[in-house]
């Protein structure tokens, strides 16, 4: 019998087929249907019988959920998996499952923070400072550099994945996963830390003290003079503490922009923000 | 408007609302979502600098996990058309972008729910083993998340030119717009808050020290901040004994 194998052409589809991966989220399997839609080509290569093709198509619409651009590693693991078994070798549903279940949980834990965390941030504050200015490079400059991270991660990972077979499930356990999700979080954190300084701006003009000088000048020390004499930026950092203190007890952001709001109106209206 | 800029503006939205579903393109982020907009309506700079002013208010949104942001597409698409049709403020936009976010949030939901209609309608079709069952009701959850956002622009901008809304939102007293504004200067911690926590790992929490005295006392721009960021985050992975095979060589040699 001839070995079964997915040609280029099905790789591809694969491919562009992931994009979609979140289409019809929903809240009971998340991202099985745009899973098992990813796998159709990969199905449709390997098995010919439609008894074979359901029991495929019944698994691949199980509960499913990660980080889109890393569920390609998984998609191309699971297609490897599916050639395997469809060459005759002894694998049975219940182990395509576990590896799918057992990767879509750690990888996640690497993707958010990498994609969520750090690229898209660090991006769209790039983009968004130079937007600001009213020039297109901004939003140019984000949207291409996100994609190309995002596209390569896709289709090298879905390649890898197949190629890489379920060999990839040890792989994962190394410590290479681990660097490079530490590497991510140091480069967001020390990243995040320039934003808070940079880019937010709070202006306490209280006067403080106002007299004239000997040369007849007045001079005014308000507030935020001493502030910014102590350490530019202060008010804002204690600020994201507070956030962030707040958010881990389950404070809901959007309760928490409210409130900031708020305290933006107030602090107008008493003369203490400007 | 003529209906060629309102079929437009569907379109966009379309496209903006299954962005924030896919979350693959981004075209759902406000800095692209706004541009788009701008781009449709005639005046890209305003929509560029809106999108820029929302992009970072909304930088911690995402959607990690079961977990869902606020809904940026369709807060972006509607404050940029009410900015550019209803002649508004960038104030203005930001001040009404938040409880759209928040509104689009609960419609987002909704869809998700309809869309366990689907899955089971999937599963039917898994059963006699056709593809094109599957993949149709894969697409039009899609399509409903488009429309999700394009059916309320489009009734947005139609309102917007007949002055009704602009009218409502100009009676917003002095007080609230300009507070609204100073608001937004410092908002965006609540973001960073989300992206930190997100990263919360207490013994790395220096590094983010370290970038912010050094922002506070230096012009270093972004792209520097990323490459000097990037060198720690190497250099610590390399000093790091956790990763090194001859860490227990090292600490003996320490030792002596």
């Amino acid at each position: 019998m001839e070995e079964k194998k997915l040609t280029k052409k099905d790789l591809n589809s694969m491919f562009f087929r992931s994009w979609f991966l979140l289409g019809s989220f929903n809240f009971e399997r998340m991202q099985s249907i745009g899973f098992c839609v990813t796998l159709i080509p990969a199905i449709k290569r390997f098995y010919s019988k439609k008894e074979d093709q359901k029991e495929a198509l019944k698994r691949h619409l199980e509960f499913f959920n990660t980080q889109p651009f890393i569920s390609a590693p998984i998609m191309g693991v699971t297609a490897a998996m599916e050639e395997q078994k469809a060459n005759g070798q002894p694998i049975d549903d219940a182990t395509i499952s576990g590896v799918k279940v057992g990767l879509m949980g750690p990888l996640a834990g690497v993707g958010d923070p990498i994609y969520w965390g750090t690229l898209r941030p660090v991006l769209a504050a790039l983009g968004a400072s130079i937007a600001l200015t009213g020039s297109i490079v901004g939003p140019l400059l984000f949207f291409i550099l996100f994609n190309v991270c995002r596209l390569a991660t896709k289709w090298y990972g879905l390649k890898y994945g197949y190629e890489k077979g379920t060999e990839i499930v040890s792989d994962m356990s190394g410590n290479r996963l681990r660097k490079l999700t530490e590497s991510a979080s140091i480069l967001g954190l020390f990243v995040m830390g320039a934003l808070v300084s940079k880019w937010t701006s709070i202006n306490v003009p209280l006067v403080v003290s106002k007299y004239t000088g000997s040369d007849g000048k007045e001079v005014i020390t308000t507030v935020q003079m001493i502030l910014d004499q102590l350490m530019p930026g202060l008010l804002p950092l204690l600020l994201t503490f507070l956030c962030m203190r707040l958010l881990k007890k389950k404070v809901n952001a959007i309760a928490l922009i409210f409130a900031l709001f708020a305290v933006g109106i107030l602090g107008y209206w008493l003369g203490v923000l400007a | 408007m003529s209906t060629f800029e309102i079929v437009m503006v569907a379109l966009v939205a379309a496209i903006c609302g299954m962005g924030s579903v896919l979350d693959e393109g981004q075209t759902h982020r406000p800095l692209i979502a706004c541009t788009l907009i701008g781009l449709v309506l005639g005046d890209v700079k305003t929509g560029i600098i809106l999108g820029g002013t929302l992009e970072l208010m909304a930088l911690g949104w995402m959607n990690v996990g079961a977990s869902m942001a606020p809904d940026a597409a369709l807060a972006s698409v509607v404050s940029t058309i009410l900015v550019i049709v209803g002649h508004q403020s960038i104030g203005a936009g930001i001040a009404v972008a938040i409880p759209i976010a928040a509104a689009g949030q609960v419609l987002t939901i909704f869809v998700r729910t309809i869309t366990v209609f689907f899955q089971h309608l999937a599963d039917k079709y898994a059963e006699s083993s056709n593809f094109k069952g599957i993949e149709l009701c894969h697409f039009i959850a899609l399509l409903l998340q488009g429309l999700r956002v394009a059916l309320p622009a489009v009734l947005v901008a139609v309102a917007a030119e007949t002055g009704l809304v602009t009218s409502l939102l100009n009676s917003i007293p002095e007080v609230v717009t300009r507070g609204l504004q100073i608001a937004g200067g410092f908002i965006v911690v609540v973001g960073y808050a989300m992206v930190i926590n997100m990263m919360s790992a207490k013994y790395l929490m220096p590094f983010f020290f370290l970038g912010f005295v050094v922002a506070a006392f230096t012009g270093i721009n972004l792209v520097g901040f990323g490459i000097v960021g990037a060198v720690l985050a190497i250099l610590y992975i390399q000093l790091n004994p956790k990763y090194s095979a001859q860490s227990a060589a090292v600490e003996e040699i320490d030792e002596l």
